[in-house]
């Protein structure tokens, strides 16, 4: 770390001690805490606030990465960066049926596809673990169902969320019994918002994918998406063309779910800039998200992040 | 990626940047079911663009005939997130709304107006610095009016606006908008509460919620909504004296020993003089340490880890806290209490009481219970869902608090219910008092050494099982000699 950094803001620094108490509380109050990692902009914040919280120690819990196989090519060659540069305790799971039965979000659409790779693979993921808490990267300005999220949310064995029945919340308490078989989802993002993301990104020079920045990259327009063209197994529909452009990514997730936006921002300051006058919000590029109103609501009650 | 100081410079020399030089200001909205409040969320979020074209375009997907007279989208949809919600048309939980300024970023706790989620508005309120208050004009101040001043004071809360809202359906008249301010006020003050700032506004039309209105109110000289907000005071502990709740133990190698957690209160430097409570050990501030250097001071809220000078027992749940100001130890304390679950809180039941990072046994006498309706405390042996009252609160084992006046986060409590886990009950401490007799008639207590050695010892510690049985159990730290040499004692005693 440099000792020339200029110091936080006081916006960002009480949201990075708030995440810091967070991490620091779970990792006191469970047994077997874990890390969900998707490597996206979230997840890279989520690991330096981790990383923080525990200095000089390491982190004390492993890393989970759900690998839905369809993640795009530089996500994964990141992910394997961070783990080597920070010495990561990562595991990266996959679902054996999924791989089994050839699921893909082409042959089965995004909906079935998301619930077997993503929602299911999860499942399996954290009870091979038996882990009793898990930290996710969320933020309630996301999503309508996650702005009624707790910061410890509570999850039945099945891994499932009750919206309707969450425990309350209050200044920064957080209660942290569970029985045997139950756990909680642990959010220290939930304050953040997406400029926020950014703007500490910059602050603490964090390393990020590198298709956050735009650059120019082969796409298809597919559904009112552009869709990256760099993975063999993409097959050009009757009437699609692949064409270079100028685009960046706002979330990552499946390349196949996962639109671009045309975008000259080439620095965390153009990105920043750009935010500031977006008039669209960040999950609109993901396809998962639109199936059908509460489709996010619906899949969190199933267990998915 | 750029150097940041590259960076900083760019920003300053490029498009106006957003600069938010503050904590994010929290507030809460509370207002009766048809009183416009999510209309004023809605409003507020999109006239600071905070809601973008997709999820306004997703609203009118869900619902074609929802739009407004204004053509806008229905900002009650924007806001109540869960199916039921929407099925329903309320709003049954709280949803935190995030918008910004040029000047100020701000968190909304949107709570429900029903009478049946008081304890929304409670968790809501915990931790906001503002309160805002709805009013219909036409209908003035209700009931429910009182009642969430009444919860947002107890809380805490010592900043109101109170808003005005819907003043264009009574023509804009001066007289109501006066009246019902002055009834206000006048309520306020029994509350204790001067900070009022009263706003005629119509949230539906856009009148003085973000952009000030002159030309229907030419008699409002006063400030929109967003001003209010973009100059309120936020609480801040600094000023009061230093308080460390321990997390955790950090033992990452044998020549480092640190304590972590949020500073709840002061602030400290190297050098400073500490005790540990509830032992009342006393040690000095040798280091603050954190990820980014190794700071010469720290104040409330920030996240650090501390480093004493000299090996003292320390572990979870215990408080580090400046040694000429230190907060009350005690057996038996006085505090008022919200009740949040359907069972309420029953007298003599023993719960778990977590306040920062201390969870301790104890056992809860109800006393008062507050009439919302007419500000009186009549007497109560017990506490339904929903209730406000005061308790007596008798503990096993030693505690720590600050008055909630003094200190909202070392005087703030949840209880837990051993049989279900769930939170039943906010609590905000009042007093140190004598203990009730017989509960805690100095019955002989279990006590159990344990001589472990040095790294196992520390693990245990650091741990929340050993914090709730820190009166049960000693650890020393030993070497395998030490601990013959113990047993041997032991054995002889």
């Amino acid at each position: 770390m440099s000792e020339t950094k200029p110091p936080l803001d006081p916006n960002l620094k009480a949201l990075e001690s708030e995440a810091i108490h967070i991490f620091r509380e779970v990792a006191a109050e469970f047994e077997r805490p874990v890390m969900l990692y998707s490597v996206g902009k979230d997840s890279s914040v989520l690991l330096h606030l981790a990383r923080k919280a525990f200095y000089p120690g390491k982190i004390p819990f492993p890393l989970v990465h759900v690998d839905t196989g369809w993640k795009f090519a530089e996500m994964i060659a990141f992910r394997d960066r961070m783990v080597a540069e920070f010495d990561l305790d990562l595991i990266a799971h996959t679902n054996p049926r999924g791989k089994l039965e050839n699921v893909s979000p082409f042959s089965h659409g995004s909906s079935v596809y998301t619930n077997i790779m993503k929602t299911e693979a999860l499942r399996q993921a954290l009870d091979a673990g038996q882990y009793d808490a898990a930290f996710g990267g969320a933020r309630r300005d996301e999503e309508a169902s996650r702005a009624k999220e707790r910061i410890y949310s509570f999850r039945t064995p099945d891994h499932r969320w009750d919206p309707r029945n969450q425990r309350p919340e209050l200044w920064s308490v957080y209660n942290g019994m569970i029985r045997k078989g139950e756990s909680v989802r642990a959010f220290p993002l939930s304050n953040w918002t997406e400029v926020d993301i950014w703007r500490y990104i910059q602050a603490e020079n964090i390393p990020i994918v590198p298709l956050y920045l735009a650059a120019e990259r082969p796409v298809v327009e597919r559904d009112g998406m552009l869709i990256l063209a760099e993975d063999k197994r993409l097959e050009l529909l009757p009437g699609e063309v692949k064409r270079d452009e100028t685009i960046r990514f706002r979330t990552l997730g499946c390349f196949p779910l996962t639109g671009a936006i045309r975008s000259n921002a080439t620095t965390l300051d153009d990105i920043i800039n750009e935010l500031e006058t977006a008039t669209v919000s960040e999950r609109q590029g993901r396809a998962i998200d639109r199936d059908e109103a509460g489709s996010m609501e619906k899949k969190k009650r199933e267990g998915y992040f | 990626m750029t150097a940041n100081a590259e960076i900083a410079v760019e920003a300053g020399a490029g498009i106006a940047p957003v600069s938010r030089n503050a904590r994010p200001l929290r507030l809460i909205t509370c207002g009766s079911v048809d009183d416009g409040k999510s209309t004023l969320i809605g409003r507020l979020l999109w006239d600071t663009k905070a809601v973008k074209e997709d999820q306004a375009d997703a609203l009118e997907r869900d619902n074609r005939n929802n739009q407004n007279e204004l053509g806008l989208p229905d900002f009650a949809l924007l806001l109540d997130g869960l199916q039921a919600e929407r099925e329903q048309g309320i709003t049954i939980d709280v949803a935190y709304r995030y918008f910004s300024t040029d000047r100020r970023s701000f968190i909304v706790a949107d709570t429900p107006g029903h009478e049946q989620y008081t304890r929304n508005m409670a968790t809501g309120a915990s931790t906001a610095d503002l309160a805002v208050l709805l009013v219909d004009a036409r209908a003035g101040i209700l009931e429910q009016t009182r009642r969430h001043a009444t919860i947002a004071t107890l809380m805490g809360i010592r900043q109101f606006v109170l808003a005005v809202n819907k003043i264009d359906l009574i023509d804009y008249d001066e007289a109501t908008f006066d009246h019902i301010t002055a009834e206000f006020r006048q309520f306020a003050l029994s509350l204790g509460v001067t900070d009022v700032t009263a706003i005629p506004m119509s949230a539906l039309l856009g009148e003085n919620v973000v952009h000030p209105e002159t030309s229907s109110m030419p008699w409002y000289s006063g400030p929109a909504l967003i001003e209010v907000l973009e100059l309120a005071t936020q609480r801040t502990a600094q000023t009061v004296g230093f308080r460390f709740p321990v997390q955790r133990v950090s033992r990452p190698n044998e020549s480092f020993r640190g304590y972590q957690g949020t500073v709840a209160g002061g602030s400290v430097k190297p050098g400073d003089s500490v005790v540990i409570l509830p032992a009342g050990t006393v040690a000095n501030v040798k280091q603050i340490v954190t990820f980014d250097l190794v700071r010469n001071a720290a104040v409330a809220g920030d996240a650090i880890t501390l480093v004493l000078d000299r090996h003292v027992d320390v572990a979870r749940g215990d408080m580090i806290a400046s040694i000429d100001a230190a907060p009350a130890v005690g057996r038996a304390f006085e505090a008022k209490l919200v009740a949040l679950s359907a069972e309420g809180i029953t007298a003599g039941k023993r719960y778990w009481l977590k306040s920062s990072s201390r969870r301790q046994r104890v056992r809860v006498q109800p006393k008062t219970k507050l009439d919302l309706t007419t500000g009186q405390w009549e007497g109560s042996e017990n506490l339904p869902l929903n209730a406000i009252g005061t308790v007596h609160l008798d503990f096993d084992e030693a505690a720590m608090f600050d008055p909630y006046e003094t200190n909202r986060n070392t005087g703030a409590f949840i209880l837990i219910d051993p049989d279900t886990n769930n939170t039943v009950a906010g609590g905000m401490t009042v007093a140190r008092t004598t203990s009730i007799d017989g509960i805690d008639g100095g019955a002989e207590r279990n006590h159990v050494l344990l001589s472990l050695p040095e790294d196992l010892a520390d693990r245990l510690m650091a741990s929340e099982a050993y914090a709730s049985l820190r009166d049960h159990i000693e650890i020393r730290r030993t070497s395998g000699a030490q601990a013959a040499a113990i047993l041997h004692e032991l054995e002889g005693d």
